[in-house]
Formats: structure tokens, sequence, C-alpha cells
């Protein structure tokens, strides 16, 4: 869809230079400034330097944190030379703790995978259900869950937490705050990515092919399997990626869910940490958040090639819904 | 589902009207309705209307300027690249949506190290003689936390104001331009009337947010200079005794955050119906 329209547009993107005289009122000022800035054709160079130094801005910072998780020093504000301490260095080379073999971090490190695969696990299969049931059955009821949903997007995280931890706490009190109630809080927080990114690819895909397979003999529920979730691969596994970057990326609802230390993810460390006298372990261990976020993103796209190898391959930012 | 998001809403509207344990000081949520006091609520409700006044102020202010801010920075880069990114589009979207898969607190962590007092930032100032000893960026400095609040939600804006002025029609701002009008009426004129909705659902994902922000303001500054909404219900939570405070302001945000969200919600319905 979006190259379509890049395509479309590509002649006014590199426009010819001005083959006609420019009228004198407008643009022949005197003042060559003026004139320059009149200028129809000229190049956008001010949004051009503004967008440059956005990107600087966004991408640098977190440029310069990862390159200190292989700092020397224990410093956590400048450069003291390269070392790998602060991801494997043993308790008698680095006392602080490092991110593979601290026992803390190291806890911390495996409660974020866990959490994350458990919420992938469920959620996804949960939303999509969900996506379908509230795309195939009409009525008022799909339409309020459907209005529920867009809800989690733009609520702060802070009132679904404290809400969450008051059930936990004061309702459901045989769920012991801990891993079960986070991932429980998690799923209900996530499925809605699922319930958003495959409704639009349903949208899309129409009731045609669903349709066709129950003429030709198949139940509804064959259909629903052998035709209608092949087409939503992409949209499923474009949810998975979602869910777990942003699973392990959570905090806010897990830090109040989480029962005592031992069950905080490694967000949670972070952020414990930051605000109080960092190393940078604490880098190394923000970082190896990314590496997992980007390597889930990668195999995600690999495979999503993979299957829609032949049809018109989507933009990323499809991929995002 | 639907069970699992009205519940808690539910326990938090009981633990508002609930009564607090007289012993252990733990609220006692009361589940039926006909049970319900105002007690706790009119006295958290006086915190509201007086005591955290300043607090509101405060986080209305910094959240209007820091979604001000993201909105200019924002269209201005989404515009560039809708419009002129050519043969780098690619590029660009990728570096755009990077932020996403690199999880908020590292970003933060980030800009914790570069400010400290002996941090890049202070460097390169000392180095440009343009302060003589280094400045505690993290003591409480409102500039601080407004530009960590940019810098946070800004990503969330750029992707859906690109999204929309990618698809803006060419040929309508060319035929703008035809009919004689400069590139900034035109812009005024044909581009902004026709991205307002986009504007305005963007401002939606990126301000509520910001008013249930805790996070970036106790990292990036801490102190009570700054404290802004999210804190005071961080505050509440992590204290003892203070549920039924959690919960009324738990309520008092949603009430008002809720005009906001359901016109995003009608919005996104309506989009998703034309379609």
């Amino acid at each position: 869809m979006s190259q379509d329209t890049a395509t479309e547009r590509a002649p006014e993107i590199e426009p010819t230079p001005p083959q006609i005289v420019p009228p004198p009122g407008r643009v022949g000022s005197r003042n060559p400034v003026v004139r320059w800035f009149r200028d129809p054709w000229r190049k956008p160079h001010l949004l051009a330097t503004v967008t440059w130094v956005y990107l600087v801005w966004s991408i640098l910072p977190v440029a310069i944190a990862i390159a200190l998780s292989f700092n020397a020093g224990r410093s956590n504000a400048v450069w003291q030379g390269f070392s790998l301490q602060w991801w494997f260095g043993h308790p008698s080379i680095a006392p602080e703790g490092s991110l593979f073999v601290n026992p803390e971090l190291h806890a911390a490190l495996i409660q974020s995978l866990r959490l994350s695969f458990m919420t992938m696990i469920l959620a996804v299969p949960l939303g999509v259900a969900f996506a379908i049931g509230i795309d195939r059955w009409h009525g008022p009821a799909p339409a309020g869950a459907n209005f529920l949903m867009l809800f989690s997007f733009v609520m702060p995280e802070i009132i679904i937490g404290i809400s969450m931890f008051m059930v936990f706490t004061f309702l459901l009190k045989f769920i012991q705050l801990g891993t079960t109630a986070q991932i429980l809080a998690l799923v209900t927080y996530q499925a809605s990515y699922p319930v958003i990114i495959v409704r639009a690819r349903l949208l899309s895909i129409g009731r045609e092919y669903e349709e066709a397979a129950m003429d030709l003999g198949a139940s509804p529920t064959r259909a629903v399997w052998r035709v209608l979730i092949p087409l939503l691969y992409p949209a499923i596994l474009a949810s998975f990626v979602l869910v777990f970057a942003d699973t392990i990326d959570d905090f806010i609802t897990v830090r109040y869910l989480s029962g005592g230390a031992n069950t905080e993810p490694l967000s949670v460390k972070i952020y414990n940490f930051t605000r109080g006298t960092p190393t940078p372990a604490i880098n190394a261990a923000a970082t190896f958040m990314l590496f997992s976020t980007t390597l889930i993103a990668l195999v995600g796209f690999w495979l999503y090639r993979r299957i829609t190898r032949g049809q018109k391959v989507e933009g990323v930012a499809d991929m995002l819904g | 589902m639907l069970v699992l998001f009205l519940l808690p809403f539910y326990v938090v509207v009981s633990i508002a009207f609930g009564t607090v344990d007289p012993i252990f000081q733990s609220p006692l949520p009361v589940y039926e309705p006909w049970w319900w006091t105002a007690k706790y609520l009119t006295e958290e409700w006086h915190f509201v209307t007086g005591e955290f006044v300043p607090v509101e102020i405060r986080t209305l202010v910094y959240v209007v300027i820091a979604s001000a801010l993201c909105l200019v920075l924002a269209y201005a880069v989404a515009y560039y690249v809708a419009r002129y990114g050519g043969k780098r589009k690619g590029l660009f979207l990728g570096l755009l949506v990077a932020p996403f898969f690199i999880s908020y607190l590292m970003r933060m962590l980030s800009w914790v190290e570069l400010l400290q007092p002996a941090g890049y930032v202070n460097k390169l100032l000392q180095f440009m003689h343009l302060t003589p000893h280094p400045i505690n960026w993290l003591a409480g400095v409102p500039f601080t936390v407004v530009m960590g609040l940019v810098y946070g939600y800004i990503p969330y804006m750029i992707l859906p104001l690109f999204g929309f002025l990618d698809r803006v029609d060419s040929s309508l701002l060319e035929a703008g331009r035809d009919l004689g009008a400069s590139p900034v009426r035109t812009f005024l004129r044909v581009t902004l009337p026709l991205s307002k909705p986009a504007i305005l659902a963007s401002l939606v994902i990126v301000t509520l947010p910001m008013f249930g922000d805790y996070y970036t303001n106790n990292l990036l500054s801490g102190s009570p200079k700054t404290t802004m909404f999210g804190n005071l219900l961080d505050n509440a939570m992590e204290s003892t005794g203070q549920g039924p405070q959690a919960a009324v302001l738990v309520l008092f945000l949603t009430f008002f955050l809720l005009i906001p969200m359901l016109y995003y919600m009608r919005e996104t319905a309506r989009a998703a119906g034309e379609r």
C-alpha cells in the first residue's frame, strides 16, 4: 500500500529545476536571502536539518549507553576503556556484579524472559480468538468489547497497574502477588495488541475465502483453521513480536504486582538501580533487553518474509498497526 | 475479557467508597454498593482539591508544554520524511521505528548518564565555556523533566502523523500551488486542515500517558519541586495505609481523562468503519 504511493510521488520528490522565469513581484527580490527564502523550488533545508538533528538526538544517547556497558571502569558517565566485565565478569573481577553472573541480575533476567514468553503464548491466541469473535459475531456485545480494547491503548498504564494490584490483594486473594499475578495482569493488558492487529487484517481479508471454503464442504471450524488462520499468519506474527517486546520492557504493572525482590524482572531492577547508583551492569542489562527485542523482531520479520513470499509485502508501519 | 477489564475498576470504586481497617491501616473494600460510605472519599477529596492543587497545575503545565513541543517537532519530522524522504524513506522509517524497540527505561537511563554532573552534557558545556562548573541537571530541574517527557513520547506521535501525511494526495497540494498559493499558504490552508484528525489523535496518544507518568520524573529529577500527578499515585501505592487515597486518585485521573479518551475511541471506531 505504501509502496504504490511512494512510486506515484517519485517525480514530485525530485523536483526539476525551474524552467520558467519567476514572476518579478513575488520571487525576484533584490535581497538574496529573501530571494532564496521565497524560491518555491528550493530544497527544504530547515526541515531536513530538524529531521537529522531529531534523529541524532533520539539515537545517540542510547548508543552511548550501549557503549558504556562495555566500560572498563565502574563509571557510567565517562568511557574508561573496553571490557566485558559487566557482562560476564566473575565476582573476583567485578565485585559489583555482572549481568550473567550476579545472582540477583541473573534471576531477574530469567524472570523477564519467563514473563515475556508466558504472556506471549497466552495473550496472542486469546487475542486472535477474541478478534475473530468480534469480527464474525455482530451485535452490541462485540462493539462494547472492541471499545474496551482501545481503552488500554490510551489509558495511562499506572491506572491499570494499581487496579490490578488492588484486585489481587483484596479480591482474588488466593492468587499471590508474584509471577502468576504478573502474567495474568500482563495478558489482560497485552491481549489488545493482537486484537487490534488481527482485526485490521480481518477487515482487509473479508469473508469471501471462508465462505468459499464452506461452500466447498468445510465445516465452519475447519474453514477457520484451514483458511482463515493461515491468512492471518502475518498479523499473528506481528502480534507475537509486539507483545514480547512490550512485555519485556514493561515495568509499571509488573513492579506493583511483584510480591518481592525475587520476582522482579530486569526492567524493574533497571528502574530501581537507576534511581540509586547504577553501575555499567545496568547498561548491560538494558542492552541485553534491547538485543532480545531486536532478535525477536528480526526472527519475526524473517518468518514474515517467508510466509508472505509471493504476496505483496506490506510496510513496517502496517506491521506496527 | 470484559470481566477482566471491568472487575478492577469495580474494586477500585469499592476501595474508594470503602473503609479502612482501624488496626492495620489497610483498606477494607466494601463490595455492596448499599454499604458504601463516602467518608474516606470526601477525606481524600480534600487533598485533591486542596493540598494537591499545585501538583495538578504543575502536571497540566508540564504536559501542555511537552505535548506542544512534541507536536511541533513531530510534525516537522513526519512532514519532511513523508514528502521529501525520497529514496531514503526506508532508512528514515527504520530510524523512526527504532525507539519502539528500545525500552523506555533504557532511553531514560541513557539521559540520566548523560546529564549527571560528571556526564557528557556537562563536559560539553564546560568545553564550550558555557558554564564554569557542572550543572546538576538531575536535581529537580523542570527543563530536564519536560525534555524527558518529549524524548520519551515523541516517537508515538511521529509515526501516526507520518502514516497520515504519507497518504495525503500530493495532487491536492499541487492544485493549491497551481491556483497561486504560496508554499506557506498551501501548507496552512490545505495540509494543516487535512491533518487535523491525525493531529488530534496523536495528541491524545501522547498526552494521556503523560498524565500518569511518574517514572520519567522519578528518574530524571526525583525532587519534590517537580512532582507530577503520577508521582502522587505512585507514592500513595508505596506507603501503607494510603490504599483509599490511591483509589480516589485513580478515579479522579480516570474521569479527568475520560473525555479525550472517549473522543479518541470514537474517532478510531469511525475510521475503522469507513475502511
